[in-house]
């Protein structure tokens, strides 16, 4: 079999908080193949956001290894592992994360400024991400001007925007109702049928539900790793959601 | 990322802040403003200060004989006679530094004329005095080249003589006696006040160097034709300690005098007057350098004030730069040309501002004002070399922040 886009060994992460150390991950080692689905699962504190992160670059690792496609990224200065989050890395955050008063388009093409894209250039490729999520008309927008869903789509376009490896997503859904949840999962899934790798961590099984191999973390270890047998359809979820709705509306 | 979009980074985030980014930029209007009407009224006042003083004679040099000795007593300046007319003429002729070289009898009397009589100084002196000692004639008319020649009894009067022998009435053509010798009145002498040392420059009497020597002082006998000085003005722009080394070096050939040997002359000029003018611009220069430093400081404090809020307020925003690609020096970049813009935008109102209320000032107070370029330039310069200095710090800041830190950052 070939690399695994993620190797993790004996990852560790530990804080100082007010004077005494926080193990926050405990030596974690799991594989991640390029295409999979995986939902990060446990309760908060369980490690499972300093497993996200140390994934992301945001964050270095006090212990273990972590190799991205093949190469040692753990130990690489910061400006490296700037251009690893900027080049091979997309984020979406349970806030989204868009900077205010700044159009979609401009928000979607954030990251193409710091690849040195030119301008027209990054205008093209973010009206073509904006268009993949179906926002084609709001690409003059604000943030203040969209819906959460609409939000978060603009920010899973910025985090195609430079073409990854890798989506992270932190709690994509946190911050939406039920039925804009199950927007958005459709479009990760959507991505992932396409042969994106989504990472993604929760503490709903309702949205762990839609990956195809949900970890458990607790107390900064893995403590299940299984494979989903049926991943649930996001896409069909929030069409029978939209039904009812509709249903809802008619009765008088 | 280049500067371009930085800036337009930069301007996007000012607006968003409108008031608080232009009461930040009014510490900079303000003291650029300052700077360049201090300028321009400092300099406006300076120039005519410098018109003033060159009235006084800072370019002039007055040559005396050197002093004699008299049986071991030393007779202090001006008491040799080797000074002569003909010396003064040749200095004319052979330095070319100088514009008008004089020489000049001195002597004292009693003057009757009109209703009165006056105890005065009178001066002999050939037509360059006028030239060397800035004397302009009122009414009538100067000396002409017959009246030196024939030793005529000319005479012109200053304006405190004029007054106090002839009152109101007109003294031109009347006939006055100096130490007794008769002498007409061809004109009076534009009245110049007092001197620094607080001597009246107006009492005095002019009159052909040829009749002070032959027909009052009675010197006209020997071959020498001795001088009491010699008033010589140099040439706009030419240096003065130049013209006097090279008026020296004509005088000690003149009067062959060995190299070892001391002067037999001295050479006086207005060395207080000219270093009281470079002192006075002196002064003026720190002044304004004390108010532009202050008030800019003040300014570039204000400005790293905000940049440090800033910083804070948008630690989320940088924690996002961060988390999709922003180096730490894109994000210092950010910051700083940030600072810059707010700083060179406040510079170029103060000096909108500074320029208008010069011009104003000018009008109003009818104040000869200066502009130049170089003030403008200076304060463009200096607003932006304010936004580098106090936008590096919260810039490096904000550079220096981890990304997962900054992205939770409440």
């Amino acid at each position: 079999m070939s690399t695994p886009l993620i190797t993790t060994r004996e990852l560790a992460k530990s804080y100082a908080l007010g004077g005494f150390t926080v193990q926050a991950l405990r030596g974690v080692s799991v594989e991640i193949n390029a295409g999979e689905f995986v939902a990060v699962m446990g309760p908060s504190g369980s490690g499972k956001s300093t497993f996200m992160n140390l994934l992301g670059c945001l964050d270095t690792p006090s212990g273990g290894e972590y190799l991205l496609a093949g190469d040692r990224v753990s130990g690489l200065g910061s400006d490296a592992l700037a251009a690893i989050r900027n080049r091979r890395i997309g984020f979406v955050f349970q806030s989204f994360n868009l900077l205010p008063r700044t159009s979609a388009l401009e928000n979607i093409a954030l990251p193409l400024l710091y690849s040195g894209v030119a301008g027209e250039e990054r205008n093209r490729r973010a009206t073509a991400r904006l268009a993949e999520v179906g926002l084609a008309d709001r690409g003059h927008h604000h943030p203040a001007q969209l819906s959460g869903g609409q939000q978060q789509r603009v920010a899973i376009a910025r985090a195609l925007v430079n073409d990854p490896v890798l989506i992270l997503a932190d709690e994509p859904t946190g911050a939406l109702d039920t039925q804009t949840s199950c927007e958005v999962m459709a479009l990760l899934q959507q991505l992932n049928a396409q042969g994106m790798t989504v990472v993604l961590v929760t503490h709903e099984h309702d949205i762990a539900e839609f990956a195809k191999r949900v970890i458990t973390f607790r107390d900064g270890r893995v403590i299940e790793d299984h494979m989903v047998e049926r991943p649930k359809d996001a896409a069909v979820l929030a069409a029978q959601l939209r039904a009812e709705q509709v249903v809802e509306e008619a009765r008088p | 990322m280049n500067v371009l979009a930085s800036i337009r980074i930069a301007l996007r985030a000012l607006r968003i802040n409108k008031l608080r980014s232009a009461l930040t930029m009014l510490g900079i209007i303000i003291g650029v403003a300052a700077v360049i009407t201090m300028i321009a009224v400092g300099s406006g006042a300076q120039s005519q200060i410098e018109d003033q003083i060159k009235g006084l004679g800072t370019n002039l040099i007055i040559l005396m004989p050197g002093s004699s000795t008299s049986g071991g007593v030393r007779m202090g300046a001006g008491s040799r006679n080797t000074l002569t007319e003909e010396d003064g003429y040749a200095i004319q002729r052979d330095v070319s530094a100088v514009q008008a070289s004089a020489p000049t009898l001195r002597g004292t009397g009693q003057v009757v004329g009109g209703s009165g009589n006056w105890s005065t100084v009178f001066y002999g002196v050939s037509p360059e005095y006028f030239e060397a000692r800035n004397w302009v004639v009122a009414q009538g008319k100067g000396f002409e080249a017959a009246d030196i020649a024939g030793s005529a009894k000319v005479a012109l009067l200053g304006d405190t003589v004029a007054r106090n022998l002839f009152g109101d009435t007109d003294p031109v053509g009347q006939v006055i006696r100096i130490r007794k010798v008769p002498f007409t009145v061809i004109g009076t002498l534009e009245k110049k006040g007092q001197s620094l040392m607080g001597q009246d420059q107006d009492d005095v009497i002019l009159m052909p160097i040829s009749t002070a020597r032959n027909r009052v002082l009675g010197q006209g006998a020997g071959r020498l034709r001795t001088v009491g000085s010699v008033s010589i003005k140099i040439r706009d722009g030419e240096s003065m300690t130049e013209a006097e080394a090279q008026i020296r070096e004509l005088l000690r050939q003149r009067h062959r005098i060995q190299p070892a040997q001391e002067d037999d002359f001295t050479l006086r000029n207005l060395s207080e007057v000219l270093s009281a003018r470079e002192e006075s611009s002196k002064i003026m220069g720190l002044l304004l350098a004390a108010v532009a430093s202050v008030s800019l400081l003040v300014g570039g404090i204000g400005i790293m004030n905000i940049m440090l809020v800033s910083v804070t307020e948008r630690t989320r925003e940088i924690g996002l730069r961060m988390a999709v690609g922003a180096r730490g020096r894109d994000i210092l970049t950010q910051f700083l040309v940030e600072a810059i813009t707010l700083a060179l935008i406040g510079g170029l109102l103060g000096i909108a501002l500074g320029v208008s209320s010069s011009v104003a000032i000018g009008k109003l107070a009818g104040w000869p004002i200066q502009l130049g370029i170089e003030p403008v330039a200076l304060a463009v310069g200096f607003s932006a070399a304010i936004g580098i200095f106090f936008g590096f710090y919260p810039a490096r800041k904000a550079s220096r922040l981890l990304p997962i830190e900054a992205l939770r950052y409440e």
